[in-house]
């Protein structure tokens, strides 16, 4: 379903070249979940952004459904984004908009007709359970619903696949396992194909099929999440291993018995 | 000062229209033309949909040129511009034209900056979902700028309220030129007062209007 060549993304700076994405390949096959794991500035982001073209990749190439995307003139990459559809970390809704309206927004810029557009954005917001909360804008939902609303329009076009850029990084644990909970409805209910990029690998562990981690541009290591069942399995990188477990280990100094002179002094005064 | 308030009365009605006839045409024309030179100016910009940093520049500067001029010698420089498109360079029309002219830009600038400074998610989000440079500016910018937008056009509804007093220099005549010859000039000075009054009242019904419809427009709560 996707099939990424050779990507390679470079941005420039004004320190000079910064290679976001180095001679990245992968293949998500068709209706499955796709992890992409990564700490800050591993280049996650910017590989889920070439595979609409949000970021165009200096080499490589990115084949969503058979279709090179970079192949493809203005107008037809337009109409390939149609079918895949994003969902952001920061949600991206448009404040004066209602949910309805915010919906309708992707169906409108797929040429979709008034009527038509009504009838299916309503669907979508069935789907996420917000069907209540059509007339209501942005700011008066919390932020699980906002994220619904999010997947509510990415799902409107009937996209084939949904590109989901941390899409639990803004919202608390529990709103975390809502969320998770939709998009792997969506996935199994209506056979999307879905990537998703994350830092946290419960994340991963809870809906991913496969996982892909990233380091400094790279895919250093990829797994099957099957694999994690087994208690013997350690994955091969001081990365990978480093993220499966759960742990913050720090290194902990000795606690001080008395208030260091220089602040005794600063205390004695007041 | 009652007696000479109705003696003239006919002639601050005359000078309300006038000020009127001033604001309801140069202000719509300036949104209608100084907006698309504000998306422009955004959209060529560094922050733009579409960076153009040498075009950028050269209306960047020309707009700066044009708001550089105080109004009042902008009014006098462009008399011949003036003649060309009303055809006479006195009377209320024809202080229409440097009104306009200063205001598009001063609203360009406005919307550029009202279009800066919103989210660039809600474009990222544009984007991904295949919208065209015409449907974001249309369907996602100018929606989310809307609200401040209506506070841009207040304040400029204001600024050229105060600016229209200048007009009386051309026979444009307006509220602000009455209190200017008869306050001034006369030594009149309740009179000025009577219609600095009426200005102070315009302007807040203006400004208490515009900040009560970008309220209701702002859903960000």
């Amino acid at each position: 379903m996707i099939d990424i060549q050779n990507v390679s993304s470079v941005f420039d700076t004004p320190d000079g070249q910064l290679t976001a994405v180095d001679d990245v390949s992968l293949h998500v096959p068709e209706g499955s979940i796709q992890g992409i794991i990564g700490f800050s500035g591993a280049g996650k982001s910017t590989l889920l952004r070439t595979m609409n073209l949000l970021e165009r990749p200096r080499s490589g190439r990115v084949i969503i459904d058979g279709t090179d995307l970079l192949g493809l003139d203005v107008h037809q990459l337009r109409t390939a984004r149609h079918g895949i559809g994003m969902v952001f970390q920061h949600f991206n809704l448009l404040n004066n908009l209602t949910v309805q309206k915010n919906v309708e927004l992707s169906l409108k810029f797929a040429g979709v007709g008034r009527t038509e557009r009504r009838r299916a954005a309503a669907e979508a917001l069935d789907i996420v359970d917000l069907a209540d909360k059509a007339g209501s804008y942005p700011a008066q939902l919390s932020g699980g619903q906002k994220q619904r609303v999010g997947i509510a329009r990415a799902l409107a076009t009937q996209p084939r696949v949904l590109l989901c850029d941390e899409p639990t990084s803004a919202v608390d644990p529990r709103t975390t396992a809502s969320v998770l909970q939709y998009l792997s409805d969506v996935n199994a209910r209506l056979g999307i194909t879905l990537v998703i990029v994350t830092h946290e690998m419960n994340v991963i562990k809870a809906i991913a099929d496969n996982v892909a981690v990233m380091e400094d541009g790279r895919v250093v290591e990829r797994f099957d999440l099957t694999a994690l069942q087994n208690p013997g399995f350690v994955p091969a990188t001081p990365i990978g291993r480093y993220l499966i477990t759960d742990d913050i280990e720090l290194d902990r100094r000795p606690r001080a018995n008395t208030v260091a002179p220089a602040d005794a002094a600063r205390y004695s005064r007041v | 000062m009652f007696d000479r308030l109705i003696e003239l009365w006919p002639e601050i009605v005359l000078a309300l229209a006038q000020t009127g006839t001033m604001l309801i045409v140069s202000i719509p024309l300036a949104i209608l033309l100084g907006t698309p030179l504000g998306i422009l100016l955004y959209g060529i910009g560094p922050t733009g949909l579409h960076h153009r940093p040498r075009l950028h520049r050269v209306l960047d500067g020309t707009v700066n040129v044009i708001r550089s001029f105080p109004f009042l010698i902008l009014l006098i420089a462009i008399i011949p511009i003036t003649r060309f498109i009303v055809g006479s360079s006195i009377g209320t029309a024809a202080v229409i034209v440097p009104l306009t002219i200063n205001a598009i830009p001063y609203f360009a600038r406005f919307v550029e900056q009202n279009l800066s400074q919103l989210d660039g998610g809600v474009v990222e989000a544009a984007r991904s979902m295949g919208a065209s440079r015409g449907q974001i500016i249309r369907d996602v910018l100018l929606v989310e700028a809307r609200p401040a937008l209506v506070t841009s056009i207040t304040i400029m509804t204001v600024s050229f309220i105060s600016y229209s007093a200048m007009a009386g220099l051309v026979g444009g005549g307006g509220i602000g030129d009455f209190a200017i010859r008869y306050g001034y000039y006369r030594y009149e000075t309740d009179i000025m007062i009577a219609a600095i009054v009426l200005l102070v009242v315009i302007v807040q019904i203006v400004q208490v209007s515009g900040s009560r419809l970008s309220r209701s427009l702002d859903k960000r709560l």
